[in-house]
């Protein structure tokens, strides 16, 4: 393989398999990307071109200020008379920015894309409203003569509309964001490029991490292909060892947690903030009555003693969250909301939830708590329970109840059946 | 006023509501696992499946059933932010 590639001092095609040819664009400049990530030496924007006996098909296309780039590399390579096949494997803006431009210049050329991303192709391209595409999933293929693409639905990579794209007769799968990273290198290939695992890990851990269950999925479908080549559309085209990237998504996804703890057990982990110990109280009783259900397995932790980065890991891997705050100046502690507020990178859909607390005279603190789990999209089987001050015995009772009812809706005992009112919910 | 009633299978509670409510009305006030992004009939984040009385839930618009083919709904399948019920009915977390 030669190492004298240098993409960043043409505007040519670049071949990367036979007849596939790379044509997208180098950003080197950019530092952070979709407001939430930061990118230490840019990103690429990749696109591919594959030429068959009958026609050429044009895999996404790059951010629209890098339209140029892209247009003049694509035309060292063919006419645009000759494509006959645009696919897109995601809509957003990094991907779909040439694609108005493109349909303008490939008179023959026919749009494909999946049918999450017909309602997104609207609402990005407004001015297309006359685009005619045709949607596709697993087991459609589109023919350009002598080979073929085969296309695969692996939604929520990171929007609904994600998929891949195989080329059968190279074992190249172009993959989308699936695979890719925020890495700018002149030399393209993963096995001529400087180290991007920081930066491959990273792009994981932001942007996929929160679809973890998308990407098993996903990688049901993708593991059982032959591949010779990977083709995201961000950061290094992986070549050499391509298979390697595969395992490591698979053991990314993969909880190194569940491996740790008995998979038959429900696991329920109650944070809380205490500042004379009253909202400790209650999480202790709490986590008592819990944990007299058999099959849930009870985990405390104060938050004072803590980060909240290991805590988000091990929120991603319970099945029920309390959360105990006291009452301060109207709201709950900060950590509670540190905390509530950094979870945008992991599921929290379905998973039980509660809070609780001691106040001394208003006691916000629960009802806000619980607000925010709901907005999370998490469960709450039981209202917050709030205490006055110093817990009495009475109420230490009602917080060992309260631990048992969740630990018990979460190992499915859950048993009220009777029939309420409409009116009388609040 | 005709009244309803509304089963949630997941968390075994039933309702009794007006006829004419919407289930995302009763869902989340009982806290039901349904759940909801947009809450207008746009996203799909609301699908549930309808168990048992799926007559007696207002027919599926046009774009309801547009966006229940988007996102791969199943047979009984229903967007719990847009149907209204009009008799028993049972549903679920699709
Ligand atoms: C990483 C990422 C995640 C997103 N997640 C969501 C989402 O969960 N729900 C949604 O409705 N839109 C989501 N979007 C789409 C943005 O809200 C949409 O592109 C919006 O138009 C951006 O607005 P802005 O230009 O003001 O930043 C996401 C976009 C990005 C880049
Ligand atoms: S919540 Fe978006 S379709 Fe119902
Ligand atoms: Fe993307
Ligand atoms: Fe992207």
């Amino acid at each position: 393989m030669s190492g004298e590639i240098d993409v960043s001092s043409h505007r040519r095609a670049v071949e990367v398999a036979d007849q596939v040819y790379w044509i997208g664009a180098l950003d080197p400049t950019l530092r952070v990307f979709d407001i939430i990530l930061t990118t230490a030496n840019g990103t690429t924007y990749n696109s591919y071109l594959v030429k068959g006996s009958e026609g050429v098909a044009v895999i996404d296309t790059v951010k629209e200020n890098f339209a140029d780039e892209f247009f003049s590399r694509l035309e060292s390579a063919i006419d645009y008379s000759e494509i006959k096949v645009i696919v897109l494997n995601h809509l957003e803006p990094d991907h779909s920015g040439a694609l108005p431009e493109l349909m303008r210049r490939a008179p023959h050329a026919r749009l494909y894309i999946s049918k999450r991303a017909t309602s997104m192709l609207k609402a990005l391209l407004h001015a297309s409203d006359d685009l005619e595409y045709t949607t596709v999933t697993t087991g459609d293929s589109v023919s350009l003569g002598d080979r073929s693409l085969r296309f695969l639905h692996t939604p929520f990579l990171h929007w609904p509309d994600t998929q891949c794209t195989y080329l059968e007769d190279e074992a190249i799968l172009f993959s989308g964001d699936v695979f890719g990273c925020h890495y700018c290198d002149k030399r393209l290939f993963n096995d001529l490029v400087g180290d991007f695992r920081f930066s491959f890990d990273y792009y994981y851990a932001h942007i996929m991490r929160p679809f973890k269950k998308h990407v098993l999925e996903a990688l049901k479908l993708i593991e059982p292909l032959q591949l010779r080549l990977i083709a995201p559309t961000h950061g290094p085209i992986l070549r050499e060892r391509p298979r390697r990237y595969v395992t490591h998504y698979r053991e990314l996804s993969t909880s190194a947690l569940a491996r740790g703890i008995g998979s038959e057990d429900q696991s329920m982990i109650i944070f809380y903030m205490s500042s004379y110990g009253n909202t400790a109280r209650m999480a202790e009783e709490i986590s008592e009555g819990a944990g007299s259900v058999p099959g849930v397995r009870v985990s405390l932790f104060d938050l004072q003693g803590g980060e909240t980065s290991p805590f988000v890991d091990l929120i991603e891997e319970a099945d029920a969250l309390l959360f105990g705050s006291p009452t301060i100046n109207g709201d709950a502690v900060k950590p509670v909301w540190d905390l509530l507020s950094s979870l945008a990178v992991v599921n929290l859909k379905g998973k039980l939830g509660g809070a609780f607390g001691s106040f001394g005279w208003s006691g916000e603190a629960v009802r806000m708590i619980e607000d925010r789990m709901r907005g999370l999209k998490m469960h709450i089987p039981r209202q917050g329970l709030r205490v006055k001050l110093i817990p009495t015995e009475e109420e230490l009772k009602d917080c060992r109840q309260f631990g048992q009812e969740i630990a018990e809706a979460l190992v499915g005992k859950a048993s009220d059946s009777d029939i309420v009112e409409f009116a009388d919910l609040i | 006023m005709a009244k309803a009633k509304i089963t949630f299978d997941d968390i075994g509670q039933t309702v009794n509501v007006p006829a004419g409510t919407r289930v995302i009305e009763v869902s989340e006030k009982v806290g039901a696992g349904i759940i909801y992004g947009c809450r207008e009939g746009d996203c799909g984040t609301c699908m549930m499946h309808v168990v048992a009385g799926w007559n007696n839930l207002t027919q599926p618009s046009v774009l309801e059933e547009k966006v229940l083919k988007e996102n791969m709904a199943g047979r009984h399948d229903r967007l719990a932010c847009q149907a209204q019920i009009l008799g028993d009915c049972r549903v679920k977390p699709a």
